[in-house]
């Protein structure tokens, strides 16, 4: 099975957030990065379907040039090799032009399988899977917990609400959103490591894919949430702290 | 005729209220742009939710009908939509942001162009529509410049539904056409993995531990405390993800949905999707090493520290209160 996975580089999670002066971005001076995690259980998936099966596992990610990183990271899990879509602008773009982006490079590899994250851990938009499935013009499911390979096809276990699941039988190709929690993510050994200095990174150029477009939503002002309630803070020594919140608890609350 | 096309879903009564939510935001966005309101929902025009509305009904209402629609799968609801968006030509389509919206709304968009604008939390003048970035941490009002349909999804929880009134709607058969070769996937009905043995909706106390909690060696300290309050335990995502509670105790969108007397937070930093299963709490507690994390916004009692430190001195404090 030939399998692209499309991951993304994000900014971690314990990075401080702050709006930078134009009110429309993120100040990136102390951000640190990290793979976004939704796309780390999608490469974990086809990694675990090429132990089974057989084929290659492709790595794709669009953004900066200090995507590297990230990119060498899913070559020191195990993909075989990578194409990474030199894209300067990432933040300015909306859902769909970055699904042109790599629905076109997709289409240059032919995978079997396209698996990406159910949704990224910044913009948390949760289309960029489903919008390259339609470009494709290819069969797609959401939010998968694991892949079985059929005779004709694929059968995933797709997560609905309240914990309820469903399987779906696809043809392939097909593009599949992997949910969290669906397997036991790996880490790179040293040897992987080592190994993904040598593993092939293709450049593609935005350019040369397709012709930039405006956004159709528009980021006008970022700003930082409202308090929706007015929060008592207990400060003091942990035990001043938890001595005040129970007294709290019992006498202002009434839930102890 | 421009208007606002609300697309209810028609998923048991529970979940009805995901669909006057979008309702009540599609009347809001109705008042700010002065364009009346429809409303469409898969099923014939019989369906409960054309009839069971809450507000002033709309002037429209659409039944989807077609055979093919049921059981769910994007390859049929895409072009049934399509197809009922060309006829109608909507300014603003609205969603309930569900899992089954999520599935096939950016596809359908992809057709007109356009993008859904997801779990929109506010809709204010511009109009402007506001959703949360990086995990809750910071609000992005976006716009939507025009030419062409804007598809929008309403968070959960983020609209309270109107009081039902009194009104007539008319309502339309829609039949669109669906090829039977278009539907390429086949899916099972849904099921439950193993029958749920910790029913935390009917806790009174609960404490939730996240990512701050950093081992599964530290939930002791966890446990200890919800023993000392009486309380449940549960978690977020990423701990369950991990292994170290099973599924069966998380809270959150993708979990359960509860609403005790009192919710301890700890090291939970507050993304929307664990916020909305719990933020119903009678009493929220939220203890964070991180002043700023999107917990405190919707807790009553805010405490800054170590878990490590706090997790013990609560349960201390607790005992000795009840002596």
């Amino acid at each position: 099975m030939k399998i692209l996975v499309a991951i993304k580089q994000v900014p971690d999670r314990d990075s401080p957030v702050r709006i930078d002066a134009t009110g429309k971005g993120i100040d990136e001076s102390d951000l640190q990065y990290a793979l976004n995690e939704p796309d780390a259980y999608a490469l974990e998936e086809a990694l675990q379907l090429k132990e089974k099966h057989g084929g290659e596992v492709i790595a794709l990610s669009a953004g900066p040039e200090n995507v590297g990183p990230t990119i060498r990271e899913a070559l020191a899990k195990g993909a075989d090799r990578a194409i990474h879509i030199l894209c300067d602008d990432l933040a300015s773009r909306d859902a769909l032009s970055v699904a042109r982006l790599l629905a076109e490079a997709a289409k240059q590899e032919a995978p079997d399988l396209l698996l990406t994250g159910l949704q990224s851990e910044d913009l948390g938009q949760g289309q960029t899977g489903v919008i390259v499935a339609e470009l494709l013009g290819l069969p797609h499911a959401t939010l998968i917990l694991h892949v079985e390979k059929t005779d004709s096809g694929i059968e995933v276990k797709r997560e609905l609400e309240e914990g309820w699941f469903q399987t779906i039988q696809l043809p392939t190709p097909a593009v599949l959103t992997i949910q969290s929690g669906g397997n036991k993510l790996r880490y790179a050994t040293l040897m992987g490591i080592k190994r993904s200095k040598m593993k092939e990174v293709k450049q593609l150029t935005t350019d040369s894919l397709v012709p930039a477009a405006p956004p159709v939503a528009v980021l006008e002002q970022l700003t930082l949430p409202a308090k929706k309630k007015s929060t008592q803070m207990l400060t003091g020594t942990p035990q001043q702290a938890a001595a005040a919140l129970v007294e709290k608890l019992r006498t202002e609350a009434h839930v102890l | 005729m421009s208007s606002i096309l609300v697309v209810q879903e028609e998923r048991g009564l529970g979940r009805n209220r995901f669909s006057f939510e979008a309702l009540a935001a599609g009347r809001q966005l109705a008042v700010l742009t002065g364009l009346p309101l429809e409303t469409a929902v898969v099923g014939d025009t019989n369906t409960p939710a054309l009839a069971e509305t809450s507000g002033p009904p709309p002037a429209a209402a659409y039944a989807v009908q077609h055979p093919l629609l049921d059981p769910y799968t994007s390859d049929a609801y895409v072009p049934a939509f399509e197809q009922l968006i060309r006829k109608l030509n909507p300014a603003y389509i609205l969603f309930p942001h569900s899992y089954q919206v999520r599935d096939y709304v950016p596809r359908l968009a992809a057709r007109f162009n356009q993008v859904l604008i997801g779990d929109i939390a506010s809709i204010d003048a511009g109009p402007s529509f506001t959703r949360q970035l990086f995990q809750g941490k910071v609000n992005a009002a976006y716009r939507h410049p025009g030419d062409g349909p804007c598809f929008l999804s309403i968070q959960a929880g983020a609209f309270r539904p109107d009081p039902p009134a009194a009104g007539t709607t008319t309502i339309h058969p829609f039949i669109p056409v669906i090829a039977p070769e278009a539907i390429r996937t086949r899916p099972s009905a849904p099921f439950r993995d193993a029958a749920q043995t910790v029913d935390l909706g009917s806790a009174q106390k609960i404490v939730g531990v996240g990512r701050g909690i950093r081992s599964a060696d530290n939930l002791p300290l966890a446990q200890e405390l919800a023993t000392a309050l009486g309380a449940e335990l549960a978690a977020s995502r990423p701990i369950c993800d991990s292994g170290w509670l099973p599924i069966e105790r998380q809270v959150g969108s993708s979990g359960q949905t509860v609403a005790p007397k009192l919710y301890i937070a700890a090291g939970i930093s507050g993304a929307i999707q664990h916020l909305v299963g719990m933020k119903a709490s009678q009493c929220i507690v939220a203890i964070n090493r991180d002043p700023a994390a999107p917990i405190f916004e919707v807790a009553d009692y805010g405490i800054v520290g170590d878990l490590m430190e706090l997790l013990p001195a609560l349960t201390e404090a607790v005992k000795a209160a009840k002596q």
